[in-house]
């Protein structure tokens, strides 16, 4: 950790990965600060990127090693941005160390696991699974380290984990740690989450378990998932054979989201082609108003039109209602070609939610009416990158960090010469 | 460096993890320490720790070690601790690839360790730390080609980081397409005013920018030599002109579609039906006229996807259309209150802001939009009679309109334009729809000419916004690339690699398949027809050591004879010993990782197989497959990146050429007698660690029908 770094990322999800490694590859100093203990935010959760349906990891990884190989770059997991004082050129941040009483010692050997008597429901897994209090975040965690979850951990009450670590690498007692650091430039780049599909109340989500959000079905069909891969319904853990897509939850609403989030309609093209190839015999639907395939996926889009195992249904889903025996759920349809409101029967319902820009508590980090951080509105030294700043895929949101990363050089440049 | 002799090499192994308990430690040490020019070979319990590293330090300095074989955990974890400045430290993977995933305490088991251990000291022999070739006077000046609004957003920003840029536009003006536009889409509130083009104060900017040097008129005649010296000719209004540069943005943007093809909308043949673009140029803040009769237009009529999402045209969406004719149709209603409006659409894509803009364009009443196709667009006195089918409203209807407007896609300019000279071509390859873009979604800006980032909408359909933040993108990545090659290291995704291909002349026999199958055209010819290796350009990936039949392209750091080193240490039982050997050549990018995840994970898989990590596997040499053979190995695993359309291959076409290389090693196979069968490629993405088991397994069991190598023991 140094005193002073060019630039400060906040966030270290595949937008704050790019801003930091472009800055440092091309000579600044960066530290790259993110709350979870994991880098790779909600990509890492993700099972495949459309159209080119490949595994995050393999990005990842790269970046990972960038970032190894990269001696510009410090990295503060776990850990929060409490206050910013100060301008471009020099504000002084305070970040705040969250506890997970594993330190750097940790080898990742796994014989902590073994003996911890706690299981807790997993986040990463969106609560489809479990794990114990000491965890691995996913497979392919970075920093390659366990983490304790300190809201269900038993502490120096148990410290079974303590006396199975050769490494001396758990200390129940850590507390939060306050530490400052210099800063010509700030980027924010913390991202996005699931409009709270709880306040679709039509759409009965929490009410009725078949009813999960298009994360939770991403969790299930990866491979390192709750079930290995294997798509379930939540009610009874078997096989679904009638899988409904619910495109537009929340979105395009002046109830909830008045916008278009855009990534919706091919999130969840390319989960019904993985649910086709998986389950060839389930019946597979998609109901959308419009549907937003952006540029040239537009052969993305052909596949699935044409794809025998995959329906698209111009209607929008007002309400999905249990049947009598409990077995399915019934959803009611306005089929817009036909003009009919109808009825039919799913026994897994996956709304494709709108997304939201994860809530940031520093006074300079302004959001605008759509509720994203509007960069024409940030103090100078101050910018923002991804879905914090607008609803983008993957490739748009590293093009996004990446000139991104160029405008905090330029505050760097610019202040450096003033001083 | 390379020199086999001399070498002082210091041996510690870890028996932290596991290793300790499932190994017989002291017999490894032993093994190592008895390996030639190994000084010392130490055990120690917790080698990543601080204190240890600290130790480990005072040793080599106490020794006067100048290489260490690190005997641990995987080379992808505890790299800071594990890290001996000016050291060349080889990390051998005994935990996630050896204790991890084999069975403990198991001859099997000790017989894989002993040979990692051998192999690492034989390519800590072979190998070091890369020296970089810098050349000399080279250059941290941009190119940009193209004065649009992308062109200019990348030299804005450029200029502003610090950079000399210059802005190649052959027009006399700037401002490209945009300059033609009345008004913009508006990207914040109030969404019912249309906005200010933001062209012209981009022009004024551009223009009184100091690091910005403008040539107008001005077209390129030829660019040659290599990132951080590109030497540029100009032909600025006829004149010859040389600059130099160190990395180049394309910014060359797009044309129109050809509305001529579209027959059945009659262009062409009614003077009232133009294109998006042309209406565009007309619009001035006056009344819209109709171009027949000068009359003003009360009746117009939008057909959105007019040529696109068509595989007869344009197959894909051109993204900027729909958001355009909500436009225009505003231009219509707020010139003319008594004009109507049809706009016919398959789906509106109205993104991210523009719709808050649809929803307002929707207010208006005059405005009448429906989801259909039109069937014909027919020629009706002075009018035009659209028929509309598979609509919302009816099967099909009719309506009689002034102006037909086709809102057709664009199509990127010719990247060749850029003529470039070299071997492999004047311009950026194009990928899908002849766009010069990346087909990496998490590395958009991805170039298979490095040092050359194309921008845009030569890069891909967008509006304005999208482009001016794309531009800024390239510009980051180009002034990346300057940086990187004036420290002689290579950009993404070996970042910061110092190696460089070596090539040893004299045994050269002008096949020039390294020219060939070098996915970035690192390589060009000489007049006499000599491959000429531009190490500015190369990415490092390996290819041309596959390629070279002669083998006479090496790295440093991974060379014929390291890895042929490797394989000649490893011990091979003979064929009585009913001890298969089968050699995997892994690659780094996804197939290592996936390897040490089965570990992680506790796959369990033959110990019978010796992996070989290499950076690509098209950069394995044939050279390597013989020597492996030829020592007795029964069976070669290639594990690499998928190739094909949607290729994951890091390098563009490496392990696509392990296929097109495939019939030269079974030619190899022939003369040798053995089974081709004993060599298979696999392709593995990193995620699909489950998979090791059966792949490496599977293949043991073939082997094994197959019988023993022949070779064994000879």
């Amino acid at each position: 950790m140094r005193d002073r770094y060019d630039i400060l990322v906040i966030g270290g999800g595949i937008s704050g990965i790019t801003a930091t490694l472009e800055a440092a590859e091309t000579g600044f100093s960066v530290l790259l600060v993110e709350k979870e203990a994991y880098l790779g935010g909600k990509v890492a959760g993700m099972n495949q990127y459309f159209p080119k349906l490949c595994p995050p990891y393999c990005g990842l990884e790269i970046n990972f090693r960038r970032i190894r190989e990269n001696t510009n770059i410090d990295l503060q997991t776990s850990t929060i941005v409490r206050t910013v004082e100060g301008s471009e050129g020099d504000f002084q941040v305070t970040l705040e160390t969250l506890p997970t009483h594993v330190n750097e010692n940790c080898t990742c050997c796994g014989e902590c696991v073994l003996v911890c008597p706690v299981e807790r429901s997993d986040p990463f897994n969106l609560g489809l699974s479990q794990t114990k209090a000491i965890y691995l975040s996913h497979d392919l965690a970075f920093p390659s380290r366990f983490t304790i979850d300190p809201v269900v951990c038993l502490k120096e009450e148990c410290g079974k984990c303590v006396d199975a670590c050769t490494y001396q690498a758990i200390d129940l007692t850590e507390k939060s740690n306050q530490i400052t650091v210099h800063t010509s430039a700030i980027v924010v780049a913390t991202g996005w989450k699931l409009y709270d599909a709880a306040k679709l109340t039509d759409l009965k989500f929490g009410v009725y378990p078949d009813v999960i959000t298009s994360m939770m079905l991403e969790r299930m069909a990866a491979p390192n998932g709750a079930f290995h891969g294997k798509v379930v319904r939540p009610s009874n853990g078997e096989t679904p054979a009638n899988i409904a897509f619910v495109q537009c939850a929340g979105s395009r609403d002046e109830n909830h989201l008045p916008y278009c989030s855009g990534i919706c309609c091919s999130a969840s093209m390319k989960q019904a082609l993985f649910l086709a190839e998986k389950y060839p015999e389930a019946t597979i639907r998609i109901f959308y108003i419009d549907l937003r395939v952006m540029g040239r996926n537009e052969d993305f889009l052909n596949t699935v039109e044409n794809h025998p195992g995959i329906e698209l249904i111009k209607g929008k889903i007002a309400g999905i209602k249990q049947s009598e025996n409990g077995e399915h759920l019934i959803l009611e349809a306005e089929n817009i070609m036909s003009g009919k409101k109808e009825t039919t029967q799913a026994d897994l319902v996956v709304l494709a939610l709108g997304i939201q820009p994860n809530p940031v508590e520093l006074k300079e980090v302004i959001f605008d009416e759509s509720g994203f951080i509007s960069p024409a509105n940030l103090i100078p030294g101050f910018y923002a990158a991804g879905c914090c700043r607008n609803p983008m895929d993957v490739s748009m949101s590293v093009k996004d960090a990446t000139g991104t990363a160029l405008k905090a050089i330029q505050s760097v440049v610019k202040t450096k010469v003033v001083r | 460096m390379n020199q086999d002799i001399n070498n002082r090499i210091g041996v510690f192994l870890c028996t932290g993890c596991s290793i300790g308990d499932r190994l017989d430690i002291d017999s490894l040490r032993e093994i190592c320490s008895r390996e030639e020019q190994v000084v010392l070979s130490e055990v120690h319990p917790f080698l990543c720790h601080a204190d240890c590293c600290k130790e480990i330090s005072d040793v080599i300095a106490a020794h006067t070690l100048d290489k260490l074989v690190i005997g641990a955990c995987s080379p992808r974890v505890k790299r800071k601790e594990l890290f001996f400045e000016s050291i060349h430290t080889e990390r051998v993977n005994l935990r996630e690839q050896v204790v991890w995933c084999h069975s403990s305490g198991d001859e099997d088991t000790q017989m894989l360790a002993e040979d990692y251990m051998r192999m690492g000291i034989a390519r800590a022999k072979t190998t070091g730390i890369p020296d970089p070739e810098i050349k000399p006077d080279l250059t941290t000046d941009i190119l940009v080609v193209g004065g649009g609004i992308t062109g200019m957003s990348a030299a804005i920003e450029s200029a502003k980081a610090g950079y000399r840029v210059f802005l190649v536009e052959r027009e006399e003006t700037l401002g490209g397409k945009a300059a033609l536009l009345y008004k913009q889409i508006p990207a914040q509130p109030p969404y019912d005013q249309l906005a200010e083009p933001i062209v012209h104060q981009m022009i004024s900017e551009t223009e009184s920018e100091q690091g910005i040097e403008i040539f107008r008129s001005t077209t390129i005649q030829s660019i040659s030599g290599q990132p951080g010296e590109f030497d540029i000719l100009l032909s600025e209004k006829g004149r010859m002109k040389q600059i130099k540069a160190a990395s180049i943005i394309m910014a060359t943007g797009w044309k129109p579609y050809d509305a001529t093809r579209l027959k059945e909308y009659a262009y062409g043949k009614n003077p009232n039906v133009i294109t998006s673009h042309e209406l565009e140029d007309m619009v001035d803040g006056s009344t819209i006229l109709r171009p027949s009769d000068k009359k003003p237009v009360r009746r117009v009529l939008f057909i959105q996807c007019a040529g696109s999402r068509d595989r007869n045209h344009l197959p894909y969406c051109s993204t900027y259309c729909c958001g355009t004719s909500l436009k225009q149709a505003k231009y219509f209603r707020d010139m003319n209150p008594d004009s109507q409006v049809f706009i016919i659409y398959r789906d509106i894509r109205a993104y991210g802001t523009i719709e808050y803009f649809y929803k307002e364009v929707q207010k208006d009443q005059h405005i009448f939009m429906t989801k259909g196709v039109v069937s014909g667009v027919a020629i009706a006195g002075d009018e035009l009679a659209v028929e509309v089918k598979e609509s919302l409203i009816d099967d099909i209807f009719c309506v009689n309109v002034d102006l037909v407007v086709l809102a057709t896609g664009m199509v990127p300019n010719d990247a060749e334009d850029l003529n470039l000279t070299y071997r492999l071509g004047k311009g950026l390859p194009g990928l899908k729809y002849d766009f010069p873009d990346s087909h990496f979604i998490c590395f958009p800006y991805e170039t298979r000419r490095t040092g050359i980032y194309a921008a845009g909408n030569l890069r891909t359909p967008g509006f304005i916004p999208m482009c001016m933040e794309d531009a800024a993108g390239a510009a980051m990545k180009a002034i990346q690339c300057a940086e990187l090659t004036r420290q002689g290291k290579s950009v993404h995704p070996r970042s910061g690699d110092r190696s460089y291909p070596e090539l040893f002349m004299q045994r050269c026999t002008d096949c020039k398949r390294c020219t060939e199958e070098c996915p970035f055209g690192s390589y060009d010819e000489t007049e006499k027809g000599t491959p000429l290796p531009n190490p500015n350009r190369c990415r490092r990936c390996g290819i041309c050591v596959g390629s070279c039949p002669e083998r006479i392209i090496n790295f440093q750091d991974f060379s014929i004879h390291a890895i042929s080193s490797m394989i000649k240490t490893i011990e091979v039982p003979d064929e009585f010993e009913e001890k298969p050997r089968v050699l995997a050549f892994v690659c780094e990018n996804d197939a290592y990782p996936a390897f040490d995840m089965a570990g992680i994970q506790r796959l369990e898989y033959s110990a019978f197989l010796r992996i070989i990590p290499v950076r690509c596997i098209g950069s394995v040499n044939p050279v390597w497959i013989s020597d492996a053979l030829s020592k007795g190995f029964d069976g070669i695993l290639l594990i690499g990146c998928k190739p094909g359309e949607n290729y994951q291959c890091h390098y563009i076409h490496g392990s696509e050429l392990v296929e097109t290389r495939g019939e030269n090693i079974r030619e190899t196979l022939k003369t040798m007698m053995l089974e081709p069968e004993r060599i298979r490629t696999e392709f593995l993405e990193i995620n699909e660690y489950y998979r090791i088991p059966d792949i490496v397994n599977g293949f043991l069991e073939e082997i094994e029908t197959m019988g023993p190598n022949p070779f064994k023991g000879l």
